[in-house]
């Protein structure tokens, strides 16, 4: 009797296996995921409503820590910055993908070495944020910088980058560049090795050359290279936090804040524990950033469908 | 091959390109290079100001010494081990079974929890900063490899996800179809027929989660407090704070922490590459 039990049971599950099998396999990932990445989000939504310093009770203020940022009447001149910041950040940190391109060019060649090279170049994007952040705090040092050091070969003062409100910001771009330039490099030098190169042949007998070649038969079959670099670069510039709490820790005067770093600064330091007020500047940090998501998610859909 | 090969230019311009090659890495390493010099330099020269000379005296074995036997350096590195090494198996665990699970069946909701996956995998840190923060609280693993570990797996799940799946829609379909036929159960095929197929996602996947992890900053702050569980880029921040203004034992310090990842890119470079151009090239 037992035995039919068992095998009426195996065979259930076996008819229907195919149809079970898919969950069982996303189980594990998927709870781990909702518990530490899907609720949260939400919780933070939740959370932006309420006042909090993690520790007692939390206080229903409504919108209130929106108005706070909107009219900037807890810290002054501190949202605006932050979110101009975050645009010069977005803006700039793009120019990875034609420096990166530009490198690619330069290296994409037979010559002896280059292999060692192409490693070489790569290699600011493995070394951590924090050392190229301390790095670059060197670099541009106004007493023993490198850079000041350049710039006196030419009888150029000393400038303190990151100790000037004009300079700063650039500064810490100019370092996140550098690993990030290296990373467009790399998919582009994976893209130009894939190049169909009957169609570059086709291009020379009809007389292209140069930056006609480029512009209308190499970039249109680098897309997905371009499309990659564009993500990685907008997501990159919009996490960036490290840097700058490496090297300027938002100074002066908070003249280098992007909305990570003021977040973390009002949520998590000594300026006092306002979990409510951090998790609205993130949610803002987290609406931008869904405009690209949303752009993502609906360029792979069409690839998808277009399958 | 785009640009024109070099060798069918004129000789002039293929001298030139290969003497430009050393400059420009040489530029473009340059403030490597500088922390470089600067850690096996004695600590005189930086009193007497002599930055930039030679050395006048080679003192790496003295400052890497110190790194390593007279600071909390080693005790760094170790945790950021036992973080890194448990969060690569981990996520790359789960993703082989959410992305055969994603790349192999067919069912409605496929698509929406995968965009679920990727979504997730591109939300600002911040907002998950404070949950986070309080789940791990609540969970008493505040200041432990193991909060720490937990995050990042199920963090990490996300962009392995994306890969794994997409690696195993370009696996030939009728291997599986083929087993079905046979009657092998579904595990089985995952264990037997799939998996050995995903070696080289699993090998690309695993040197880019180590190098991500190792290099992560933001959670080791927001989760960690001390040298008993702090990975070492948050230990950084502690160790210059000891040695204010040592500039070569800074120095040292920095590329001692930098140099995993660096050996484990150049070590299993075809596979880092590998992994981070999937999808570069139609």
């Amino acid at each position: 009797m037992t035995a039919v039990d068992v095998t009426e049971h195996e065979s259930w599950f076996h008819r229907n296996q195919q149809r079970i099998a898919p969950w069982l396999f996303l189980a594990p990932g998927v709870l781990f995921f909702m518990v530490y990445v899907i609720i949260p989000v939400f919780q933070s939504f939740n959370l932006s409503l309420y006042e909090w310093d993690g520790l007692g009770a939390a206080e229903y203020v409504g919108m209130r820590n929106y108005e706070d940022l909107y009219w900037e009447w807890v810290d002054r001149d501190a949202f605006y910055v932050s979110l101009k910041n975050n645009l010069i950040w977005l803006v700039m940190y793009l120019l990875a993908i034609p420096a990166g391109l530009f490198i690619a060019l330069f290296l994409n060649q037979t010559v002896w070495g280059i292999r060692l090279y192409k490693s070489l170049f790569f290699f600011p994007f493995v070394i951590s944020q924090v050392v190229v952040g301390l790095v670059f705090t060197w670099f541009y040092d106004p007493t023993f910088g490198l850079l000041n050091e350049f710039l006196s070969w030419f009888g150029l003062g000393p400038v303190n980058i990151l100790g000037d409100e004009r300079f700063v910001t650039y500064g810490i771009i100019f370092a996140g560049l550098w690993p990030q330039t290296a990373y467009c490099m790399i998919l582009y030098l994976t893209g130009l090795n894939a190049v169909d190169p009957e169609q570059i042949e086709a291009g020379r007998l009809d007389g292209a050359k140069g930056g006609r070649m480029l512009w209308h038969i190499i970039l249109p079959q680098l897309r997905p290279a371009t499309f990659i670099a564009f993500v990685v670069t907008i997501i990159g510039a919009l996490r960036s936090f490290d840097l700058i709490s490496i090297m300027t820790q938002g100074g002066p005067f908070g003249s280098s804040r992007v909305l990570a770093y003021y977040m973390f600064e009002v949520a998590l330091s000594e300026y006092g524990f306002r979990m409510g007020y951090g998790a609205a500047i993130a949610v803002i940090l987290f609406l931008i950033m869904l405009c690209f998501i949303a752009y993502f998610l609906w360029s792979m859909y069409r690839e998808e469908k277009g399958h | 091959m785009f640009p024109k090969p070099i060798e069918k230019q004129p000789r002039a311009v293929q001298i030139s390109y290969q003497a430009l090659l050393p400059v420009a890495l040489l530029l473009w390493l340059g403030p490597l290079l500088a922390v470089a010099l600067f850690s096996i330099k004695p600590e005189a020269d930086f009193t007497n100001a002599n930055y930039w000379g030679l050395p006048s005296s080679f003192e790496g074995a003295k400052n890497y010494g110190q790194v390593f036997f007279n600071s909390d350096m080693p005790r760094y590195l170790l945790n950021s081990f036992l973080i890194t090494v448990p969060t690569v198996i981990g996520a790359v665990a789960l993703s082989c079974m959410t992305g055969f699970a994603l790349g192999i069946y067919k069912f409605k909701s496929n698509l929406w929890i995968f965009f679920m996956f990727v979504a997730g995998n591109f939300v600002p840190f911040q907002i998950l900063m404070v949950p986070v923060r309080d789940l791990t609280l609540d969970l008493g693993l505040y200041n432990t490899k193991t909060g720490l570990v937990l995050f990042h797996i199920a963090f990490q799940t996300g962009f392995c996800t994306l890969f794994m799946r997409n690696f195993i829609r370009a696996l030939p379909f009728e291997l599986i179809e083929a087993a079905r036929v046979e009657g092998i159960s579904e595990w089985r095929i995952f264990w037997y027929v799939v998996l050995p197929l995903m070696k080289p996602a699993i090998a690309a996947l695993s040197v880019l989660i180590f190098t991500f992890i190792w290099n992560d900053y933001f959670w080791a702050v927001v989760l960690t407090q001390g040298a008993e569980s702090q990975p070492v880029t948050a230990g950084i921040t502690s160790f210059n704070a000891q040695f204010r203004a040592a500039y070569h034992l800074m120095s040292a310090g920095s590329i001692v922490a930098a140099l995993p990842p660096v050996a484990m890119f150049f070590l299993m470079q075809k596979h880092f590459i590998a992994g981070l151009t999937l999808g570069a090239v139609k």
